[in-house]
């Protein structure tokens, strides 16, 4: 959304304003009523995980990491959080864009429904999952007799689990950028001859790629760290369904020092993933 | 619309947040004591009435499948000394455990098992040696009219079952595994619980098959389930220590609590509620 900003606005205010930006944190840029809060929010949210670091035994980490059953969980967190990334991507840009573009009565209504699994308890949504797609289910039920597909204690489960926490994330994103970015130009596209699907996918697309990266982004690290709706739809068996919080949450019940080790590859992982993709296709936003 | 307006309309919005924020804070921190601590009530009544009297508010911090029980004896411990108030705090054993270990402000605490509790006993958060004050045996629970025709603990290590069991960091899985073991059966479930009201869900949704919880599950379930016995579960049976916590903000009236536990009108709650006496 910068970048069309950016074009509006005259060269010379925008070298100045990226001049301010980088104004120097003790100099006057940074006022006192702000840095402060500013810093004690960033202890907030960081102390934790320093406390987390210093109870860690160190020198029993190699004994806790070398488990198959840690990178078991691992590969299955990685390979669900994507998935439910993917699937995220494919329902939710298109609903994002049916939010920002399409006028229909009662748009309100649902853009406040879509973003409804952000405050609903987790482990509501995994009773709710399990309502609509379980083996006795609205939706569910139907799978099973038609295609023989149950879904819940499946690793597809996970990822309909954590997809259903996620998309939202995804959706306001996107949508918050396309609201943000200027319609005229897909006007344009389409005054000049190119179908709706053609300026979307060609003009549009690539205009909001920033929010959509940073949306998908936020998705994926939700879906790392989903616990509820899994634990409650998927269930918890090592190797199909247990995800690394899950393994956390099990191993804290009774060895609280493979729970902190468990934790820390997680965290160690998505910092890695998070902080790669920040750099790569993130800084454009 | 003027410009200090609009900035006065910011203003009012920034504030608005901040409050909603404070409110959605305190609103956090105001149920947690309600539901797990209820310290300053507690300290002040304490502090108000110097010994003997029961009166102010007792924490008891109970394994899950103690809730209907003791929600029962909650209200008759409220009914015979008025003034005082039960909180309760039910969860898995060895999450509870983990919260007196770390200084949670609980009174009383009720495990499922006697290795969660010594948990509590190991850090010398405990007074005294805990009692056992009921035990717990095994069951299997069904889908309503027991459609798979289960029988046996044999019967739920046929393939085409759905079957849950209660993970083995947790007593009821433990019990379970050790039921399973003693009898020589290998069971692959399809998921492994985090505690036992869990794995009874997943029947009472249909979701599964059967699971192995405890009797007093499957009669607190009604007739969402139908109770299958196994005489394997005497392998397996679960002692219930209760014990006063070291720190309790409240110890006379803890000490009343756990007294109305044991005693005959107690005993008959719990096992009407389908518990062992011990």
């Amino acid at each position: 959304m910068t970048k069309v900003d950016a074009s509006d606005a005259a060269p010379d205010t925008l070298v100045a304003g990226a001049r301010r930006r980088h104004a120097r944190w003790w100099g006057r840029g940074v006022p006192l009523p702000l840095l402060v809060p500013a810093l004690i929010g960033l202890a907030f949210l960081l102390v934790p995980l320093v406390a987390l670091l210093v109870r860690t035994e160190w020198h029993d980490l190699p004994d806790q990491l070398s488990s198959p059953a840690v990178w078991q969980a691992l590969r299955l967190s990685l390979l669900c959080a994507t998935a439910a990334t993917a699937v995220s991507l494919v329902l939710g840009v298109p609903l994002a864009w049916l939010l920002a573009r399409v006028e229909f009565p009662g748009r309100g209504l649902v853009r406040a429904l879509v973003t409804l699994p952000l405050v609903l308890p987790p482990v509501v949504g995994g009773v709710a999952l399990l309502m609509a797609l379980g083996r006795n289910g609205v939706v569910g039920r139907l799978l099973d007799s038609w295609f023989g597909v149950t879904l819940p204690f499946t690793t597809a489960g996970v990822v309909v689990a954590e997809a259903f926490v996620a998309m939202p994330f995804l959706v306001i994103s996107v949508e918050g950028t396309l609201r943000a970015a200027d319609p005229r130009y897909e006007e344009a596209a389409t005054t000049l001859g190119a179908s709706r699907f053609t300026a979307f996918r060609r003009v549009t697309l690539p205009l909001i790629a920033p929010g959509i990266g940073a949306g998908a982004v936020l998705a994926w690290a939700r879906a790392l760290g989903e616990f509820g709706a899994t634990i409650t739809f998927a269930g918890n068996f090592p190797g199909r369904t247990q995800t690394m919080p899950l393994a956390v949450y099990l191993a804290l019940q009774n060895d609280p020092e493979a729970a902190i080790a468990l934790s820390l590859v997680l965290l160690a992982v998505s910092i890695a993933v998070l902080a790669g993709l920040r750099d790569h296709w993130m800084s454009a936003g | 619309m003027t410009r200090t307006a609009r900035r006065n309309r910011r203003t009012l919005q920034v504030a608005g947040v901040g409050a909603a924020a404070l409110l959605a804070l305190s609103a956090c921190s105001s149920s947690d004591s309600d539901s797990s601590s209820g310290k300053s009530d507690s300290s002040a009544s304490a502090s108000g009435s110097a010994s003997t009297k029961t009166s102010g508010t007792v924490t008891v911090f109970a394994a899950a499948s103690l809730q209907e029980s003791f929600t029962a004896l909650g209200k008759e411990f409220e009914k015979e000394h008025p003034g005082t108030k039960v909180n309760f705090s039910f969860g898995g054993s060895d999450t509870l455990a983990a919260q007196i270990t770390g200084g949670a402000p609980a009174d009383v605490f009720a495990a499922a098992s006697p290795k969660t509790m010594k948990i509590v006993t190991a850090k010398g958060d405990a007074v005294g040696t805990p009692a056992t004050f009921v035990r717990n045996q095994l069951e299997i629970a069904t889908l309503p009219g027991n459609p798979d025709k289960i029988s046996s603990l044999k019967d739920l290590t046929k393939s085409s079952l759905k079957v849950v069991l209660c993970d083995k960091t947790v007593p009821c899985g433990a019990a379970a595994q050790k039921a399973l073991t003693a009898s020589k059966l290998k069971l692959t479930p399809v998921s492994y619980e985090q505690d036992v009201k869990s794995a009874l869900n997943k029947v009472v949704l249909k979701e599964a098959d059967a699971a192995v919880v405890y009797k007093t599950d499957v009669k607190a379930a009604g007739s969402k389930v139908q109770g299958v016995e196994f005489p394997e579960s005497a392998n397996a049976i679960n002692d219930y220590p209760i014990t006063l916590v070291k720190n309790a903000p409240n110890a006379v009236a803890a000490k009343a609590f756990i007294a109305l536990v044991q005693s005959a009108e107690g005993q008959k709650v719990l096992t009407e509620a389908g518990f062992l006496k011990p």
